[in-house]
């Protein structure tokens, strides 16, 4: 039988050519969640290879840092992963600190420990959710969204500000946890544990959610550490390091939590991860509360280390002692010097580790600041992660990546 | 037997005899120079070695330093023995009039882009680089930010006029004369 040719209805166009389509993901398209690019080369659906561009928010921080005296360095810091701001707060501090030789009373660093994990709390529950949003399950972001906001309504009472908070100071914190801040904390512990069972009910054996995150972008363990990768995402490929426990600082080997990891290091896992991280964050805090609680006296109240060259002195002795108010203006005019000395320190950022390289030849601010950006290292494996999977693929990928503009562009 | 910092030191120099400088132990971190030509081969033994093993490369970067006379461009490595947990660093030095310096992009990954970016904002010139172009800047950019020929603008400068950003325009700083024209600059020379 003679196959049947349909009739060409367009005699004068040409025919359209079997080849690959260039698709502009980003820069401003909402599911990057962050002003970054990749321009997708696609046959039908299928990804033949992504080439990622950043730098739309270069804000030149490593620049700028080299004009600033080290308190002023903080709310740069702020601006790199905005979702768990305090993580880099507190990194930084604990890298001045480091340089300085300052040691903190251990109420210092149960306190930000406690600030530290909310903070990981938070960005997880974004990141997580997110993934939700990306696959089709818009309920479970509406729903944790409330317990982001009292985690926000903790620092609030802490630093006074929510997102970028540029919360502590150098050798501690500006002020005491008040009462609120201490309700609201308990409300938290009580509330979140509910919260986060539901939020895992809802997708941890959701068939549509396994379907679409199963398999999703995987990566294995020896591929992860040559790509860089740090954080939830390598611990999501199998590969259990995690800086709180390799090299503790703030008094993290004061507490007991697990490192929870994965095995095919896919977006499923990714999500697994995390959410087990948030459980194990839960676990630290309340360590970290109850230990707050038994201390007693005069140890119960510090929440600063002595250190007058570098922590303002409180604002009723400027105007009444001489000392205090020298230290003030020395503070605030940026006219300390800062020992020489050369310095890496790493904290636990919510994606990966978060480090600080700093230089100081003995001047007013840092003669080089660099900062290791997790997102910005490990962003690089993505045309690798998506190569050959769908073009829905590609966004939950992105997402269960933890990708975050302010980060990757420093 | 755990990696001690001296241990390591003693295995690199009988690698490496008599090229390898400046050990240093600052804060806890095992630091050195070795000669730019070296630094592959300086990370292959530390990847390759089963006892060193330093497989992560966690962060890669490049420091300017104008008064070190033909060597001004420092790129400086940070590797991590996850499993011995052990971090070291060591830094190569190249001339700013040529600053090439080979990529390690054949041994890590991340490397890449972490190349790139010194690349973006020093001139390290990485050789062997599959990509080597401007990540964070614009492409047209002819110059390189964060070398210390570009010193940070002085908050107090009064000869600028521009109102985007607070200074002259209709706000009032005591940059204008009476007529609006910007204000002189008064001559610092004495």
């Amino acid at each position: 039988m003679a196959l049947i040719t349909a009739p060409n209805i367009f005699p004068n166009e040409e025919p359209l050519e079997a080849g690959t389509t260039r698709l502009n993901l980003g820069p401003t398209h909402p599911a990057t969640h962050g002003v970054f690019q990749n321009i997708l080369e696609l046959d039908g659906e299928r990804i033949m290879s992504a080439e990622q561009t950043i730098g739309y928010i270069h804000r030149a921080f490593e620049k700028i840092a080299e004009r600033r005296p080290l308190y002023q360095i903080t709310p740069l810091t702020d601006r790199l992963n905005y979702c768990s701001a305090p993580i880099n707060n507190m990194g930084w501090h604990l890298t001045c600190e480091k340089l300085l030789g300052i040691s903190t009373p251990k109420r210092v660093d149960y306190l930000r420990v406690i600030i530290m994990e909310l903070a990981r709390i938070a960005d997880h529950l974004i990141c997580n959710s997110i993934v939700g949003v990306d696959t089709g399950a818009f309920t479970g972001f509406l729903y944790v969204m409330q317990y982001r906001e009292l985690i926000y309504e903790i620092w609030e009472e802490v630093c006074g500000s929510r997102l970028t908070t540029n919360i502590g100071r150098i050798g501690g914190f500006e002020r005491d946890f008040n009462d609120i801040a201490f309700t609201k904390l308990e409300r938290f512990l009580k509330e979140y544990p509910d919260v986060l069972r539901e939020f895992e009910r809802l997708f941890n054996r959701n068939r549509i959610f396994m379907d679409r995150t199963i398999g999703a972008g995987p990566i294995s363990a020896e591929r992860a550490l040559n790509y860089g990768f740090t954080g939830p995402n390598l611990r999501a490929a199998g590969v259990d390091y995690d800086v709180r426990v390799h090299n503790p600082y703030s008094s993290y080997q004061d507490f007991e939590f697990d490192i929870p990891t994965g095995t095919t290091g896919d977006c499923y896992d990714r999500f697994l991860v995390r959410n087990q991280e948030m459980w194990q964050s839960l676990r630290i805090i309340e360590q970290a509360y109850r230990k707050i609680q038994d201390m007693k006296g005069q140890e119960g109240t510090i929440f600063h280390a002595d250190v007058p060259e570098y922590y303002l002195p409180e604002k009723k002795d400027v105007y009444t002692k001489m000392e205090s108010l020298i230290y003030h203006f020395k503070i605030v005019m940026g006219e300390v010097d800062i020992p020489p000395g050369e310095v890496y320190h790493a904290v636990e950022g919510a994606n990966g580790e978060l480090g600080f390289y700093l230089l100081s030849d003995g001047g007013r601010s840092p003669y080089r600041l660099h900062f290791r950006r997790p997102c910005f290292i490990y962003y690089q494996a993505y045309e690798e992660l998506v190569k050959g999977s769908m073009l829905s693929d590609a966004v939950i990928v992105l997402s269960s990546l933890n990708l975050i503009a302010g980060e990757m562009d420093a | 037997m755990s990696l001690t910092n001296d241990y390591i030191q003693q295995r690199l120099e009988e690698q490496f005899p008599g090229q390898l400088t400046q050990f240093e132990e600052p804060y806890g971190m095992l630091t050195f120079e070795a000669p730019r030509e070296l630094n592959l081969k300086v990370m292959q033994f530390l990847f390759e070695d089963p006892e060193l093993s330093f497989r992560f490369l966690t962060d890669l970067t490049a420091v300017h330093y104008p008064a070190y006379t033909g060597r001004e461009l420092a790129v400086v490595y940070h590797l991590h023995n996850l499993v011995a947990n052990v971090r070291i660093r060591f830094k190569v030095y190249a001339p700013i009039a040529q600053p090439d310096v080979f990529s390690a992009t054949k041994i890590f990954m991340s490397a890449n882009w972490q190349e790139r970016e010194a690349f973006d904002f020093y001139g390290v010139n990485f050789v062997g680089h599959p990509n080597l172009k401007r990540i964070q800047n614009v492409d047209e950019m002819d110059y390189f930010p964060l070398r210390k020929e570009f010193p940070l603008e002085d908050q107090t400068r009064i000869d600028k006029d521009d109102e985007m950003f607070g200074r002259g325009g209709s706000f009032d700083f005591g940059n204008r004369q009476e007529d609006g024209a910007p204000r002189q600059i008064p001559d610092t020379e004495q």
